[in-house]
């Protein structure tokens, strides 16, 4: 199978947000703002590459009937690993993602490749995996992020575009992150079609 | 590489080693990120003691107080320039948040007046409660109702002017903003105990 493929598929095609659309507990409550998906995007997309590669290497001496056990333990031990890293070195960062660090370990799109493609694959074609649906789904998050931050609160990265007057606060809130997801989907779906 | 059968003892082995493992793995990196991980709590605590206190050159040792049975204790930090107490920073908390605790560093200083405050922690709404990072200091005159900065927690009611205080509260957060004031008068009362 073609490597460029693995990688580049969870970009549009696959992307985990808007055509799977999986991962829908951090997608909705992280992307307040641009930075906060970036961060969330990033940190997953690193336990994503790295419990990929994991998995792979171990797929083998797993039995079939533990595998997602090992599987989660595997992954759970990723997320510990970036949950105090980020502790350590981005506590800035750390302090406004909070809760939503350890719930990567939940996060269906992680488990979801670790079954439905490193468990099948080399580890090369797993990293590759792993880092392009990572990317799609960071790419994901900081556009919805952008779009309810410039909305919301008119700033974008925390640089201030226009007036805090004249904003749309419900784009900050919670149903704000469902009315720009689905017109995101929308819009993908009818680019998709053409 | 063939699949192992799933039996008990490979399933039982396969377990254990994958969890042995982890576990390995986690307390290597648990001890390495140890030490940073303190560091930048205590940058974090001097930086926001620096912020809300006059200038000063030494801190005093910190000392706790409890203010309510079955709270938190409460954290002050005496400063001083020159050998003179100029002020304290109170490291205090509410339950009362609209999400949650919200942590404040607030400082008073040798008169007993507010000198600054830093929000710690909060999980208030973005946009709504969470102006309150700036909100309570504003410096333009004509908001003085909203300032803290500077008066006396003795002499002004630090409660909203909806439930007959001397405060305004945040536009549409009247939670977050009384939570905020019970944070600084938690402080205070605490602050006070120990005089």
């Amino acid at each position: 199978m073609n490597q460029w493929k693995n990688f580049s598929k969870g970009f549009i095609k696959e992307n985990p947000v808007f055509v799977l659309v999986l991962g829908m507990c951090p997608t909705l409550g992280v992307t307040s703002s641009a930075i906060n998906g970036l961060g969330m995007g990033l940190a997953t997309t690193f336990v994503l590459m790295m419990s990929n590669i994991a998995i792979s290497l171990v797929k083998g001496v797993i039995p079939d009937k533990v595998r997602i056990p090992a599987f989660i333990v595997i992954i759970a031990a990723f997320v510990t690993v970036v949950q105090l890293l980020m502790q350590a070195f981005v506590p800035a960062l750390y302090k406004s993602l909070g809760l939503f660090i350890p719930l990567i370990v939940v996060n269906c799109i992680v488990l979801g490749r670790a079954e439905a493609f490193a468990s099948k694959n080399n580890p090369l074609s797993s990293a590759l995996d792993g880092l392009g649906i990572g990317l799609g789904f960071s790419f994901a998050l900081v556009l919805l992020g952008s779009i309810r931050e410039v909305l919301g609160s008119g700033k974008i990265f925390n640089l201030t575009l226009y007036s805090e007057n004249f904003v749309t606060l419900l784009f900050v809130l919670a149903p704000g992150a469902f009315i720009v997801l689905g017109y995101l989907i929308a819009i993908i779906n009818r680019m998709k079609k053409n | 590489m063939a699949k192992k059968e799933s039996t008990f003892t490979n399933m039982v082995v396969t377990l254990v080693l994958v969890t042995g493992i982890a576990a390995a793995a986690l307390g290597y990196v648990y001890d390495f990120t140890k030490a940073p991980i303190e560091a930048a709590k205590i940058k974090a605590q001097t930086e926001a003691i620096t912020q809300v206190l006059p200038e000063f050159d030494e801190l005093g040792t910190s000392y706790k107080v409890l203010t309510e049975a079955g709270g938190d204790s409460i954290q002050l930090f005496p400063a001083f320039k020159g050998g003179e107490l100029v002020g304290t920073a109170i490291s205090t908390y509410t339950r009362l948040g609209f999400s949650g605790n919200i942590s404040i560093m607030v400082g008073i200083d040798k008169d007993g007046n507010i000198s600054g405050y830093s929000v710690l922690d909060h999980a208030e709404t973005p946009g709504l409660g969470s102006k309150m990072d700036t909100w309570f200091r504003n410096p333009d005159p004509a908001k003085t109702k909203q300032n803290v900065i500077g008066k006396n927690p003795e002499t002004t009611n630090l409660t909203v002017t909806k439930d007959g205080g001397d405060i305004d509260a945040i536009t549409a957060s009247t939670i977050s903003s009384r939570a905020f004031l019970d944070a600084i008068r938690r402080g205070y009362t605490a602050y006070e105990q120990k005089k």
